[in-house]
This record gives C-alpha cells, sequence and structure tokens, in this order.
C-alpha cells in the first residue's frame, strides 16, 4: 500500500492490522514516533493525519488511505520550528522519551487555538504522559509558542 | 539506587580506587564512537577530547536518564577550561569501570543521586587539566612563560595580544606531559557552574533525532517479544511454538531462561507470535501471593519487635502524659518508566559480545552477559544509549533485562532485540516493596515525643544480591529503615527501631528515593499527628523539635513561609507540611490542597531545598519538579495488587500515572548553602506524599495511613 509520511510516498508491505506506529518505526525507520504504552493511553505515539493528532499505536495503517502522516522528523530537521525553539527555550526535556509525542499534540493545539489558556491546554494534553514529569514546563513551552507564532516566528 | 550500596563498596574497595586517569588514552570504545574523527585530536585522558575543529566532546562515566546529567558534567569541565559552552557535545562512556567508575566505587554505575557530587572534583579537574596544557602549547609557541597566558573562551591569550584558539593548540598540547596537579577555581571566580544553563541534549530530543535503546536499529537485528510468567512463582512447564510459528514474520520461537522468546523481523510480528503462543505454566506454590492477605501479614508482623536496628535511651514512665499508635502502608509500585525495557544484543563470532540499551549499570551488564556467554566481563562492550526514564529500573543486581536479552540472542543465534511491552513492565517484577510500619509514640505533656517504638516490615532489596555482603549488616537491610532511627526530630526521645524482612517470590527493588519512599510518609504523618494531639501548630511544633537541626529548620521554614503557611488558605483548602533529608539533601514541601468528590487535588507546592552548592539551579528545579510529580503519583494512585502471584494491573489506564490536569503548580526555592554537596535527582520524592496527608487531614479530619491515599466514603467516614 502506500503511505504519504511527511510528504515523501512510501510503498509499504506490511498487514492491514499493523499499527502505524510499527509501520513508522519497523518498517520505514522513522524511531522519533515513540512505543509507551500500545493502548491510545500515554501519546508518546502521537502523530498527524492530515493535521489531526491521532494515536499512531491504535491506528490500523490500513485506515490511514490517502491521508497525509506527519511525525516529529516533519517539524525541522534543526529545531527550528517554534514548537521545538520554545520546547528548548523552557528547558522541558529531561529523559526525552514523551516529549515527541507531547510535542506533536502541542503543535495541533497550537493550530486550533493558538492562544491556548491553561484550561486549553489540560485538556489537550492530559492525554501524554511524561513520567519525568515535565508537565509545568511544557505548559510553559506551549504558551511560550503562542507568543512565538504569534511574533511571525516561522 | 542507594547511596549504601556505594558506602559499602567503599569500604570494601578502599579509597582511590578510580583516580583521575591521566594520560593520552582513547578508550577504544570511546574511540570507535566518534566518527569521522577531526585531525589532530587532543585528548589529555579519558573524559575530553578536543579536536582540531573546535569540538569540546567531554566523555561522560553517567548515563543520562532525564537527570541532565550529560549538561550537568559538562558544565564542570567547561568552568575549567575556558572553553566556548556552544562547542560542547557529550557522549556516553564505554564500558569500561577501570576508567570509568565513579570515583571510589569499583562500578560504572548511575544511581543514588550521586553522580553530581560524585564527580565534582574529578569533572573539574579534567578541564583544569586540559586548560593547563593548552596554555603550556600556547606559551610554547610564543616562548612565553605560561604565567603570562590564559586561557578564556575557547582561546589562550598572551600578554601582547597573542592568540590561539583550542583547535589550533590541541595537537601541540597533546603532546605535553598532563601536570601533576591542578588548582580550582575559587567557587567566588566561577563563570559557569551555579548560573541556570539549558540542557544540552534538548536539539537531539525535540527533533526526535535521539537514539533511545528502543530506536536501535541495524542490519540482521530482529525484534523478541518474550512470554514471562503469568505469576510470581509460576514456572514454565511446557510450549506448543506451531501457531506462533505460522503469524508471519515470525522467525523463530526459543525458550530463554524461565520464559519463552518471540523472534520476528518487527515488533508486530512478535507481539501477534507471542499472543498466538501455547505456554503451560505451574501454579506458584502455596497458590501464590496476594496483597490483600500479604498487608494483613506486614500489619500483624508489626506488632511485635523485630530484628533490632536501633536501641537508644530508655523512658522515663513517670513523665509520659500520652501514648498516640498509629500503622502506615505502603504498596508494591513499579517504577513504569517512558520507555518500556528494552535490550539488543549481537553476540560476535570472536568471543566478544555487543550490548545496546538504556542501562544503568554498564558494569553490572558486563558482568551478567560475561557469565551467561562464559566470556570475560571485558569482552562485553556496552553501548549505552539514552535511557526513556530511569528512577531505579535500569540498575538491577542482577540487570534481568540484560541478562533475558543475552539469553535470547544466544538462544536465537542472532541479534536480538527483546521488546517489552507496558503491560510486561508493570507486570515483570522489581517492584519497590510493600511495607508497613507501626509506631508508638510516647509525649511528655508538652506534647513533645520521649518515647519512640517503631517497627518495620518489608521485603529487603538487597537481601539475595550481591550487594548483600556490603549492605546487610546483622540481619538488617538499612535501606528499609532510613531516616528513621536518625531522624532529627527524636533527638530528645528514647528510640527502639526494629525491622521484619519477609521473603516473597515477588521481586524488589530501589525505586526513586528507595526506603525513604515509606519511612518519610511514615515520620512526617506521625509527627503531624503529635502535633494535632498537642494542639499545636504543626510548623511551630517541628521547629521545636529540631531546635539542634538548623538545616532542616531552615528548609522547613522556607517552604512553609513560600506555601503561605500562617495567611488563610483559599476556601475550601487547606496546607500540609513535611521535611526529609535523603541523599545528602533535605527538602521541605508545602502542599496546598482541595477534596473534590473523592478525588484529592493538590494544587501548589513549595518546595525548599538545602543539597549544597548548587551546579545548575535550572536542573535543580527540574528534579524537584521531576521528584514531586513521581512522588505525587505514588501518593494519589500508585498500587499494585497481586492475586494468586499474578500482578492484576497492566496499564496506565489501571495503574495511572499523574498528567497534566493534576499537574499543581511547584514553586522551588534553593537554599544558598556551602554545607556538602547532596544529590536531587531523588530527595523531593518523598516529602511530597506526607505533605499532602498532613493537609488532607488539616482539610478533612480525616488521617490517611496508607498509600495511595484515599478518603473515606461518606458513610465510612461516619462510622
Ligand atoms: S503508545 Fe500510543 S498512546 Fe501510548
Ligand atoms: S521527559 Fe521523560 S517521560 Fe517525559
Amino acid at each position: 500500500m502506500k503511505l504519504d509520511v511527511n510528504g515523501n510516498v512510501h510503498d509499504v508491505d506490511a498487514p492491514p492490522d499493523m499499527p502505524l506506529l510499527w509501520v513508522l518505526r519497523d518498517l520505514l525507520g522513522l524511531t522519533g514516533t515513540k512505543f509507551g504504552c500500545g493502548m491510545a493511553q500515554c501519546g508518546a505515539c502521537t502523530v498527524h493525519l492530515d493535521g489531526n493528532p491521532v494515536r499512531a499505536c491504535v491506528t490500523p495503517v490500513s485506515t490511514v488511505g490517502a491521508r497525509k502522516v506527519a511525525t516529529i522528523e516533519s517539524l525541522s530537521p534543526d529545531a527550528s520550528h517554534p514548537v521545538q525553539r520554545a520546547w528548548i527555550e523552557a528547558d522541558v526535556v529531561q529523559c526525552g522519551y514523551c516529549q515527541s509525542g507531547q510535542i506533536m499534540t502541542a503543535t495541533a493545539l497550537l493550530r486550533r487555538v493558538p492562544e491556548p489558556t491553561d484550561a486549553d491546554i489540560d485538556a489537550a494534553m492530559s492525554g501524554n504522559i511524561c513520567r519525568c514529569g515535565t508537565y509545568g514546563r511544557v505548559r510553559e513551552a506551549i504558551h511560550l509558542a503562542a507568543r512565538l507564532q504569534k511574533g511571525g516566528g516561522k | 539506587m542507594t547511596t549504601l550500596s556505594r558506602r559499602g563498596f567503599l569500604t570494601a574497595a578502599g579509597t582511590g580506587a578510580a583516580a583521575l586517569v591521566i594520560g593520552f588514552h582513547i578508550p577504544e570504545g570511546a574511540a570507535r564512537t566518534v566518527a569521522p574523527a577531526p585531525k589532530a585530536m587532543m585528548s589529555p585522558n579519558a573524559f575530553l577530547r578536543i579536536g582540531s575543529d573546535e569540538s569540546i566532546t567531554v566523555v561522560i562515566a553517567h548515563s543520562e536518564m532525564g537527570q541532565g546529567i550529560w549538561t550537568g558534567l559538562a558544565m564542570l569541565v567547561a568552568e575549567e577550561l575556558a572553553c566556548d559552552w556552544t562547542r560542547i557535545r557529550c557522549e556516553h562512556a564505554p564500558a569500561d569501570a577501570a576508567t570509568y567508575a565513579a570515583p571510589g566505587s569499583p562500578l560504572q554505575m548511575t544511581g543514588g543521586s550521586s553522580t553530581t557530587r560524585g564527580e565534582y572534583q574529578r569533572y573539574r579537574e579534567v578541564g583544569a587539566t586540559a586548560k593547563d596544557m593548552l596554555i603550556r602549547a600556547a606559551a610554547a609557541r610564543w616562548k612565553v612563560a605560561p604565567a603570562d597566558c590564559v586561557a578564556e573562551n575557547g582561546a589562550v591569550v598572551g600578554k601582547r595580544g597573542q592568540r590561539a584558539t583550542f583547535g589550533q593548540l590541541a595537537a601541540e598540547a597533546m603532546k605535553l606531559p598532563p601536570p601533576a596537579s591542578v588548582k580550582l577555581k575559587d567557587p567566588k571566580d566561577w563563570k559557569i557552574l551555579g548560573t541556570p544553563v539549558r540542557r544540552l541534549d534538548s536539539p537531539e530530543k525535540v527533533t526526535g533525532r535521539a537514539t533511545f535503546g528502543m530506536d536501535v536499529q541495524f542490519p540482521g537485528l530482529r525484534t523478541a517479544l518474550v512470554a514471562r510468567p503469568p505469576a510470581f512463582g509460576a514456572m514454565l512447564v511446557k510450549f506448543d511454538a506451531a501457531a506462533a510459528l505460522k503469524v508471519p514474520g515470525v522467525e523463530k520461537v526459543v525458550p530463554a531462561g524461565n520464559g519463552v522468546a518471540v523472534v520476528a523481523a518487527h515488533f508486530w510480528a512478535a507481539k501477534l507470535g507471542r499472543d498466538a503462543l501455547v505456554v503451560e505454566w505451574s501454579q506458584p506454590e502455596g497458590g501464590g501471593l496476594d496483597t490483600a492477605r500479604f498487608s494483613a501479614q506486614l500489619r500483624k508482623l508489626v506488632e511485635a519487635h523485630g530484628t533490632d536496628v536501633g536501641k537508644e535511651g530508655s523512658v522515663d514512665a513517670g513523665k509520659v502524659a500520652a501514648t498516640l499508635t498509629s500503622v502506615y502502608e505502603v504498596p508494591y509500585l513499579a517504577h513504569a518508566p517512558m520507555e518500556p525495557l528494552n535490550c539488543a544484543v549481537k553476540i560476535n563470532a570472536d568471543g566478544t559480545c555487543d550490548i545496546y540499551t538504556g542501562t544503568q549499570a554498564p558494569s553490572l551488564d558486563q558482568q551478567v552477559a560475561g557469565g551467561i556467554l562464559g566470556i570475560a566481563p571485558d569482552k562485553v562492550r556496552v553501548h549505552t544509549q539514552f535511557l526513556g526514564g530511569g528512577f531505579g529500573r535500569r540498575a538491577n543486581p542482577k540487570q534481568d533485562f540484560v541478562a533475558e536479552a543475552v539469553l535470547v540472542a544466544k538462544a536465537a543465534g542472532v541479534p536480538v532485540k527483546t521488546v517489552w511491552t507496558r503491560e510486561d513492565d508493570i507486570r515483570g517484577g522489581f517492584y519497590r516493596p510493600a511495607y508497613a510500619h507501626r509506631i508508638v509514640a510516647k509525649t511528655d505533656r508538652a506534647g513533645a515525643p520521649i518515647g519512640w517504638e517503631h517497627v518495620v516490615a518489608g521485603q529487603s532489596i538487597m537481601k539475595g544480591t550481591p550487594f548483600e555482603a556490603f549492605v546487610v549488616r546483622n540481619g538488617v537491610d538499612p535501606t528499609s529503615v532510613e531516616g528513621l532511627a536518625e531522624s532529627p526530630y527524636l533527638r530528645g526521645a528514647a528510640r527502639h527501631v526494629s525491622l521484619h524482612t519477609p521473603v516473597t517470590p515477588v521481586t524488589v527493588l530501589w525505586w526513586r528515593s528507595v526506603g525513604n519512599t515509606h519511612t518519610a510518609f511514615a515520620m512526617e504523618c506521625m509527627i503531624d499527628e503529635l502535633a494535632h494531639a498537642a494542639k499545636a501548630d504543626p510548623l511551630a511544633y517541628r521547629l521545636k523539635l529540631l531546635d539542634g537541626a538548623p538545616r532542616h529548620a531552615a528548609v522547613l521554614k522556607l517552604a512553609a513561609d513560600k506555601g503561605g503557611w500562617g495567611t488563610p488558605p483559599p476556601a475550601g483548602r487547606a496546607r500540609g507540611l513535611a521535611v526529609h533529608e535523603s541523599f545528602g539533601s533535605i527538602v521541605a514541601q508545602c502542599a496546598e490542597v482541595s477534596v473534590e468528590g473523592d478525588r484529592i487535588r493538590v494544587h501548589h507546592v513549595a518546595c525548599a531545598v538545602d543539597c549544597g552548592p548548587a551546579v545548575n539551579p535550572l536542573g535543580i528545579e527540574a528534579q524537584v519538579h521531576s521528584s514531586v510529580v513521581y512522588g505525587l503519583t505514588a501518593a494519589l494512585h500508585g498500587k499494585l495488587d497481586l492475586a494468586g502471584g499474578a500482578v492484576q494491573q497492566g496499564n496506565f489506564h489501571d495503574y495511572p500515572v499523574l498528567r497534566m490536569f493534576e499537574m499543581p503548580s511547584v514553586s522551588v526555592h534553593v537554599v544558598p548553602s556551602t554545607a556538602r554537596m547532596g544529590g536531587i535527582g531523588e530527595p523531593a520524592t518523598a516529602p511530597i506524599a506526607p505533605a499532602v496527608a498532613n493537609a488532607v487531614y488539616a482539610l478533612t479530619k480525616q488521617r490517611l495511613r496508607a498509600l495511595p491515599l484515599r478518603l473515606a466514603t461518606v458513610r465510612e467516614a461516619r462510622g
């Protein structure tokens, strides 16, 4: 089947029920998207389908169809995307394992709600677990990213 | 991880077991990881390389698991080297204890909140050594005295305006002998240390480029999922691989220890193969552990004295005005690091082995793999990847996840990466043990404790491990009782602390902040109970007892002050306090809570820290946030139930962890301190549960003595 990932169309030979997560990681070598729970509980595997955040671990690859898949690797290779810049500025990451998912969820939120309130952040981000407890700085970074975006940062 | 093991080894190994290795030696493994190597490379020792391209590579002897050690240790080097901070990059050291074990330890291992304080001297010396050589190289080039040259911002500058960059000097410096000794900067001249510095590993972690063990891929590597016993004490009887082998992508099914591995082309095939596998397990002996029964057993045990831990003084019966007895309990907990366990193993024909994983203990990996393969530990190369969280789980005296992967690769005859699912991780053992504490406090007329009988019951994390010989003394595992007998609250009291150490088939391990997770809960809640019994303000009551402990008193006052203690909380809220010393640091917290239905909500935590000199305040703040969240998960949610030896929980829906909507605001206040440096990766974990429990009491008058904290239903509360 054909799969549009980060603007590149791949020919993928995978069983139809194989979750998109493992197609990305094990067949396409895009390891930025993480496995944390396998049951839509933690958000580590968050990618965008046509701009909407989905849990790749419970998305059978056959259901993707012509929709465009965007992974963390698509934001920017040099951390220049405003959300990535905000993440660095707020010194968010610790172990980093959850952060691809946090950033992809936050990016989708900021696209939908350019200036999210704390309640918006609670609602959008509570599906993303961070065992290192970076929630405080994630919140800070989202507010910062909103300002960066508004200021015309990329 | 525990500091005690370290102390034990210190005694065993003698001090100076691993002094600074001076020489122009790049360990084989370190050299291999550099690609492409800049031409003239200066390597004053195994911890630092300076390239002719101005690159500065700091080789980190410890594992980066989120605690920010890549940044912290690089700061120590940079301060003395006077290099350009933006040129610094880090890499994990190869496994080589002779070179990279922490000073005073025979093992290369990360834990016990020990890295920064343990490496404080050595990594500064690394930077100072290189600077000395660079200055001498410049002086020789300019034919001037070294004293007439200074290093600043990545270059050596001479008195007459001569200037040469470190990269330009590297080749010449490399030819000079290292200095016999170096003089470190006076802290008052520090430019980097003590200032907030952002993490060096952010760029790769926000782009998805960072490689965790889970991300390791190389040609020929297979993925394996292992079917493990469904209950503690169950043994593999037999298995039928036929159905598993029919799954497309499944290549082999092999027994490995007390499990069966399904080896496949990728995770998904291995997962479906394991689902299809038919395995027969034996029933655990005696029906297996039941947590409800075990908890009753622990509560029974603490009714009688156990093995003496410490006994001091005797109570003057005539002075006893009241006696208060309380029992506290905590359950088994899984670490649940965000990255499930995994380990890639490649066994080579030349009698060597390569291990790729996120590990806290490369030395132990070498030992267990060497033992299984019948090769010397130094034939095992460990390629430490970023750890998606450790919290102690990735440093285990048995390194179960590494040993298992080696067994699987050996049986399969191909390079294999074992991957654990979340369920495997939650049910896979090596838990924070369940504990019960019973305290009988006798107070004088003022309400102060004059007698303190404290009985603890719970499994030992050291018993049955290679650490036992170094740590367990007279039948007492000190990590089971840390912080009790030496509590600063009890200086005026007769004390008797004793310990029961039941043995069960459930595997146990240190868990962020180790014994303090339960000792601080029992201690700080009991002190709070005594304060309320004495009708005293909990802060004033504590401060009176802490009269001879000025550091404790200072952080407690600061946390209370920053948390608004003494001012009325917003309607429907109350505050609670706790202070606890662990890993050489003292942390106090003031938590503000409310109750919504049967849910406890924590709104704000003010946290004061005395950890001695602060290397990176920004990193300290992050570790305190992190510890508070980790501890809050245990306070509000964490609990494993076992029935028939089988863990009932399996994933984040039934083993919930703190999420964004529950996150309190956390303010961190670091006390300027010249005390001996303490750790910071763990000490803020322990005080949060008692601070919250004490706040809940202040709000509801319900004294919750078991974790996770559960409010009584309305009916129970009335009854
Ligand atoms: S791995 Fe997909 S939500 Fe956790
Ligand atoms: S940064 Fe470690 S899990 Fe979020």
